[in-house]
């Protein structure tokens, strides 16, 4: 039974809670734009956090080395390093901005002691180095030390340049650019196994590139018709297997997910596999099709399942049935008979994220009202929890939240009606190991940890 | 609410009065609500974000959503369920039953109505905006939904917020609504042939639903002809007898 170590059960043990540990971000009410948080990712240990927002910034958190004489700071988020990603740009053929908002960031595996990571927008990704200095050489001996050039002829004397200690700095520098892929707007990244190339996704196609090379990429999927006004599907989102660098998948907005394998043929518009659930006849409405579209998959850490968010549920498939999932979770099925509502106001529309836990027992994606929905797959347990300013005590543990649907009303539920629709949790992450998570409520970043107590 | 399986009746098949009442009531009740929701497809469709490159899976849903509900109106022939008296009434300022749908849901997330779905009432006939784009279908297979330069006159009770979009459109030249989508490499945002797509796509079905439904036109056509059909008959009677 997995404790804290993979990531815990969140809703499997009765001992086990979930308590408040940070949060970032301003406490305000008016809501810069900007700062609205688009995209949430640990890195392979755990021990960095990465933001992304809408105003182009990737902010990036260091988890704190245990300190025995601070226990209560043990395992804290603390800032790493900031700096602007992506800036607005002006496409001048077809007057149109293109948005600087941070739409996904992907870590690469780390190599040596810099940490690299992709991150993107709609248009251009960029390969950003993150390193750290903290020394500097003093004693050269053709400039002074405010940096100013000594003449030759005063030189009497060579002198070996020593290296001092300075304070920490962490800098981030673009190292590559992949520009001009992509006509239609980009909703995944993902790196590779092999390490070395990585995919990128829009509306319509996926391309494949080297990490080294940014002139050149290869189309492996391509779904625009010939004639675009029979164009009834678009991809919503693309992944990588965890371990075999040939497969991916990509979801489409019509709720199906395709697997790919790069050595059947270089376009890989025929899938291996083809995953869809039969729709259910009697439950078919206007909206049937708009709350199938996907908008999230996930690989498990195994790589035999995968999960796949739709508007009200969230599937795990085995990789080996491709008829129907393993499992369905319902995340808000009271807004079922909303259906109307959340398609004026374009609720119906919002892409939620979804992730696993490190050891695949758990999965976790966001819903309205600042609430998100854990499911513990073995135990078959869920539990709704809020990210808010009033259970933001130290460590306080958090309370399960529950939404009324029927008439009457219970002490401590919420009724469906009174649910805040700004307030949507669309980006989640958790820790690859341990009992962390991060949770993106617009503008504030949450961190959970789980204890047992 | 929205569910195919709702039954509908033709009305003039039922032969209990009541029934025909209760039925013809859930008919239009259910017509009015589709066509609700048409019309705000519709105008989401239109109102999109000018400055930045639309949603593309948006757009393909709300597209994909007008053509089912065009494709039901079709089958059913009930996209004329407004009847020929009723079509002269003063224009509709409010979408139909879209209050009833989402009052609740609006005061309580406090989310801006888009421009002309105001809380207002149930009021008088459906738009008659439905049976005017598919009437276009087949007289101009390659305009939009947004290229309406037909009969305005025609369109007797008329939704004002889409009033507002068409004669924006009008006021444009008529290559602008290419311009204003064009792409360099492809019609990125050609969501005028793509609903044109869809309009076409309904293919020989606008004029076969009709046959049963517009009494005094004989043979299918679109139903700017048969209410200039019907006109020319209510004329014809006047001055003959």
């Amino acid at each position: 039974m997995a404790g804290a170590r993979g990531g815990g059960c969140p809703a499997g043990r009765n001992d086990f809670q979930w308590c408040f540990s940070q949060v970032k971000g301003a406490i305000d009410e008016d809501v810069a734009e900007a700062d609205i948080i688009s995209t949430v990712e640990f890195n392979y240990s755990g021990d960095l956090l990465a933001t992304g927002d809408k105003g182009g910034r990737v902010v990036i958190f260091q988890r704190e080395q245990e300190n025995k004489s601070r226990p209560h700071s043990r395992g804290e988020y603390n800032v790493y390093s900031t700096f602007q990603s992506h800036e607005p740009e002006f496409d001048y053929l077809k007057s149109l901005e293109i948005e600087e908002k941070i739409n996904k960031i992907r870590w690469l595996p780390q190599q040596n002691a810099a940490h690299f990571l992709l991150s993107t927008n709609d248009k251009t990704i960029k390969l950003w180095k993150i390193s750290e200095r903290d020394k500097r050489a003093e004693g050269y001996n053709l400039k002074d030390e405010d940096g100013r050039l000594r003449d030759p002829f005063r030189i009497t004397a060579l002198r070996v340049p020593i290296l001092k200690p300075m304070d920490l700095m962490v800098e981030a520098s673009p190292r590559r650019i992949f520009a001009n892929a992509h006509t239609y707007h980009i909703n995944s990244i993902s790196v590779n196994s092999d390490h070395e190339t990585y995919l990128s996704a829009d509306d319509l196609r996926i391309n494949l590139w080297h990490l080294e090379i940014t002139d050149r990429s290869f189309n492996i999927v391509d779904i625009k018709p010939a004639n675009m006004e029979e164009l009834t599907e678009v991809i919503t989102a693309a992944e990588f297997h965890p371990h075999q660098c040939n497969v991916f998948v990509y979801s489409s907005s019509k709720g199906t997910i395709r697997l790919c394998d790069m050595r059947s043929s270089a376009l890989c518009d025929r899938h291996s596999k083809f995953f869809e659930e039969p729709e259910d006849p009697s439950s078919r409405s206007f909206f049937s099709e708009i709350i199938s579209s996907i908008s999230d998959v996930k690989f498990s850490h195994s790589g035999r399942y995968m999960m796949s968010r739709d508007y009200l549920s969230v599937k795990v498939w085995d990789l080996n049935m491709e008829s129907r999932p393993l499992e369905t979770h319902q995340v808000h099925e009271y807004l079922r008979s909303k259906l109307c509502s959340l398609y004026e106001n374009d609720c119906i529309f919002d892409k939620f994220e979804c992730c696993w836990n490190g050891s695949d027992s758990a999965i976790m994606t966001g819903s309205y009202n600042n609430f998100f929905r854990m499911f513990d797959r073995d135990t078959r347990r869920d539990v709704t929890l809020e990210a808010s300013r009033e259970s933001s005590k130290p460590r306080a543990s958090l309370k399960p939240r529950k939404v009324c649907t029927g008439g009457k009303r219970k002490k401590d539920e919420i009724s469906v009606d009174s649910l805040d629709f700004n307030k949507k949790i669309l980006h989640t992450a958790w820790h690859p190991a341990d009992s962390v998570i991060a949770v993106a409520a617009t503008n504030n970043l949450y961190i959970f940890q789980g204890k047992i107590n | 609410m929205f569910t195919r399986g709702l039954k509908r009746k033709c009305v003039g098949h039922e032969e209990d009065m009541e029934g025909a009442l209760a039925g013809l009531k859930t008919v239009s009740s259910y017509s009015l609500q589709r066509q609700s929701l048409l019309d705000m497809s519709l105008v989401k469709l239109q109102l999109c974000h000018m400055l930045v490159e639309p949603n593309l899976c948006r757009s393909v849903l709300i597209a994909n959503t007008v053509r089912q509900i065009q494709e039901e109106m079709t089958q059913d022939g009930t996209w004329r369920s407004v009847t020929p008296q009723e079509a002269g009434r003063a224009p509709l300022d409010r979408l139909v039953s879209t209050e009833i749908l989402c009052r609740s849901a609006w005061e309580q997330e406090g989310a801006r109505p888009a421009p002309g779905l105001g809380d207002g009432h149930v009021q008088g006939p459906v738009s008659d905006l439905c049976p005017v784009t598919s009437a276009q279908a087949p007289r101009h297979p390659q305009s939009g939904i947004w290229e309406l330069d037909g009969p305005r006159e025609d369109r007797g009770g008329f939704h004002k917020s889409l009033d507002q979009i068409f004669e924006t459109l009008e006021t444009k030249n008529p290559g602008c609504m290419e311009e204003l989508f064009s792409d360099v490499d492809s019609p990125y945002y050609d969501l005028d042939t793509v609903l044109t797509g869809m309009v076409g796509g309904a293919r020989p079905g606008p004029c076969e639903g009709l046959e049963g439904l517009a009494p005094a036109t004989p043979g299918p056509s679109s139903s700017c002809k048969s209410d200039l059909g019907e006109l020319d008959h209510v004329v014809e009677i006047l001055v003959e007898t």
